[in-house]
């Protein structure tokens, strides 16, 4: 073997050792995180920290429970307003998106899937806060809806296109109407995939803070009111993670772990669903 | 010549009336009312989107119109910030913005290209699914864990184990002169890297998955080594969508908020130095829009969000055609959350 053929080889391992460090790193910055949220968060976190609500600055106890409600009505809300559009808007990319305006509406989804959600909150004060004189869940959950449009419709699309033609076709020649085709045959074959979505939407969501600062703006107390102030997880941890007190910060990275228990149980539960309809997805 | 007996002109056999206006083929094409308003609703829930970005547009501009028509151009390239005094450039905010954004570049794309060439090209079978879903999974976690992370743990992590040999090793240049603080330019960086390296190695990563294997094998037969197979053959191939998705992560950096407001420090100031406090656009809208109460405040952060809007749409719309170019409509990246 001439001494260029060795110099050859030992880079190629040089390098593969590279590229599986660079990637043992990545893993290690989620590892480091995840281990210090539960280092840090875990301690807190006890049966009074899910049922009561915050306690003035200063004194301790108290708990997280009108962020946890609020994170449920502003996402829940959210996702009644965006899954149906959303997946509305994937159907008709699956089914009819072939031409031009299929092209043009399939782009301007990518385009504003990378929109900083920041922008969507101020888009949600103007139209919604702004007029009324008063923030509101209602518009937070706008801003989230509206985030959540293009990423669903995305999505969606992939997992319908999934479907194998012959099924469609069978349907098409048994006389069925393209309608019902579409929703009953084709939508209903991809169904595991469309939850998948939709779960991995919400889960993404959830965990906004950008859109709801001026929208859903906050609130310290108990509030299931709609039309007025409303706290979430997200809010809470960036307050508390701001402010002066010990106190707050231990509260910030008990939420922190809670609001990452629930988005990646959210995300769980749609590997499972998937997992269940299609065995192994790539 | 005697006349021929004329032949008898057959008549001409009577005209088909068309039982309808519509034939009746129409309905074996599908063509019927109901198919007609499924097609119709689906057309108006898909117009949605491109109603919302023109909307978002309009909105923005209009917001910002009294600020534009105030500072002109002017406003891109001022620094002074003074609410009381009514004066607003945001030239500060911008260039916060780029300066974050390239440090998190400079650090996030040889490691999502390192995790991209490793899924794809090296890695042994049964470790590629799991590291693919647990880089995946930095991108679930929320930005403002993110941001608590960085306040908390990589802050004090930079003062004590970063900042002393950086500052030993290049001090004596512009880009690490000061005193840390610890809410700077490089936390915001490093933490944006962090946050953009799975969308970035997802895309990559389905980008390679798209070069045929030919290419792989054709190099691999002319003697050349893996390495040397991934740089000459695999790499340049799917180049056009490796750029797309480094340009779709900066888009990404561009607009994230949360973990930066919280780490960057957040002062109207242009320092060269990446140990110094510095703003981002996205984070003074964050600070600043819920306690603006003048118009022309409110006007002049809606300025900021125009322009972020605008450079974000150009970014990701340069990056989508890049990566469309390799994988031809697929929604590539989709699966990173």
């Amino acid at each position: 073997m001439s001494a260029r053929t060795v110099r050859r080889r030992v880079i190629s391992g040089l390098m593969t050792g590279l590229v599986a460090a660079l990637s043992f790193t990545a893993v290690l910055a989620l590892v480091l995180i995840l281990g210090d949220l539960i280092a840090k968060g875990a301690s807190s976190i006890d049966w009074a920290f899910f049922t009561k609500s915050p306690v003035p600055a200063g004194e301790s106890g108290g708990g997280v429970a009108n962020a946890i409600v609020g994170t449920g009505i502003v996402v829940g809300l959210a996702a009644l307003i965006g899954l149906p559009i959303g997946i509305g808007a994937g159907l008709f990319l699956a089914e009819y998106g072939s031409g031009r305006l299929g092209f043009l509406v399939r782009f301007i989804a990518d385009v504003l899937n990378g929109t900083p959600s920041i922008v969507i909150g101020i888009f949600a004060w103007t139209w919604m806060v702004k007029p009324v004189g008063r923030f509101s869940a209602l518009a937070g959950s706008a801003a989230l809806a509206i985030l959540m449009i293009p990423m669903i419709a995305r999505t969606t699309e992939e997992m319908v296109r999934l479907v194998p033609h012959s099924l469609r076709e069978a349907a098409l020649a048994l006389g069925y109407p393209r309608w019902r085709t579409s929703l009953r045959i084709v939508a209903r074959t991809a169904l595991g995939g469309i939850v998948t979505g939709c779960l991995v939407g919400i889960a993404r969501v959830a965990g906004e803070t950008a859109p709801l600062l001026f929208t859903a703006l906050g609130n310290l107390n108990f509030s299931t009111d709609v039309r007025h102030p409303m706290q979430t997880l997200s809010l809470q941890i960036y307050v508390y993670a701001t402010g002066p007190f010990e106190e707050w910060h231990r509260v910030a990275w008990a939420a922190a772990l809670v609001l990452m228990g629930l988005v990646l149980i959210l995300a769980m539960v749609a590997r499972w669903v998937t997992r269940q309809r299609y065995g192994r997805v790539r | 010549m005697t006349t021929l007996p004329s032949e008898p002109v057959p008549a001409p056999p009577p005209s088909i009336e068309t039982p309808s206006a519509e034939p009746r083929w129409a309905s074996l094409r599908g063509v019927n009312a109901s198919d007609r308003i499924y097609k119709g609703v689906l057309t108006v829930l898909a117009l949605s989107l491109p109603l919302l970005i023109v909307a978002l547009f309009v909105q923005l501009f209009v917001s910002a119109l009294p600020a534009i028509k105030r500072y002109g151009f002017a406003f891109l390239w001022t620094s002074t910030w003074d609410p009381v005094a009514e004066i607003y450039g945001a030239a500060p905010m911008i260039f916060g913005t780029l300066a974050s954004s390239l440090i998190a570049l400079i650090l996030a794309v040889p490691l999502s290209l390192g995790v991209a060439i490793f899924l794809t090209e090296f890695a042994p079978r049964w470790v590629r699914q799991p590291v693919a879903f647990l880089v995946e999974m930095l991108a679930a976690i929320p930005s403002v864990v993110y941001g608590l992370w960085g306040v908390f743990v990589l802050i004090p992590f930079l003062r004590s184990f970063v900042v002393p040999p950086l500052k030993a090793l290049l001090g004596w240049t512009p880009f690490f002169e000061g005193v840390f603080y610890g809410n700077s330019l490089l936390a915001g960086g490093i933490i944006l890297a962090i946050m953009i390296v799975p969308y970035i190695a997802a895309v990559s990563r389905e980008v390679l998955l798209a070069v045929p294997g030919s290419q792989r094998e054709a190099a691999l037969g002319m003697g050349a080594t893996r390495w040397e197979a991934v740089w000459t053959a695999v790499l340049p191939y799917g180049r056009a969508g490796l750029i797309g998705a480094i340009i779709l992560g900066l888009g990404r950096a561009l607009g994230e908020t949360m973990a930066v407001t919280m780490v960057i420090g957040n002062r109207h100031d242009i320092s060269l130095s990446a140990l110094q406090p510095a703003y981002t656009m996205a984070a003074a809208i964050a600070n600043e829009f819920s306690e603006a109460t003048t118009n022309l405040y409110q006007s002049a952060l809606a300025e900021v969000a125009f322009i972020l809007f605008a450079i974000t749409i150009l970014v990701n719309a340069f990056a989508r055609i890049l990566i469309w170019r390799v994988a031809r409509g697929a929604a590539v990246g989709s699966k990173a959350l």
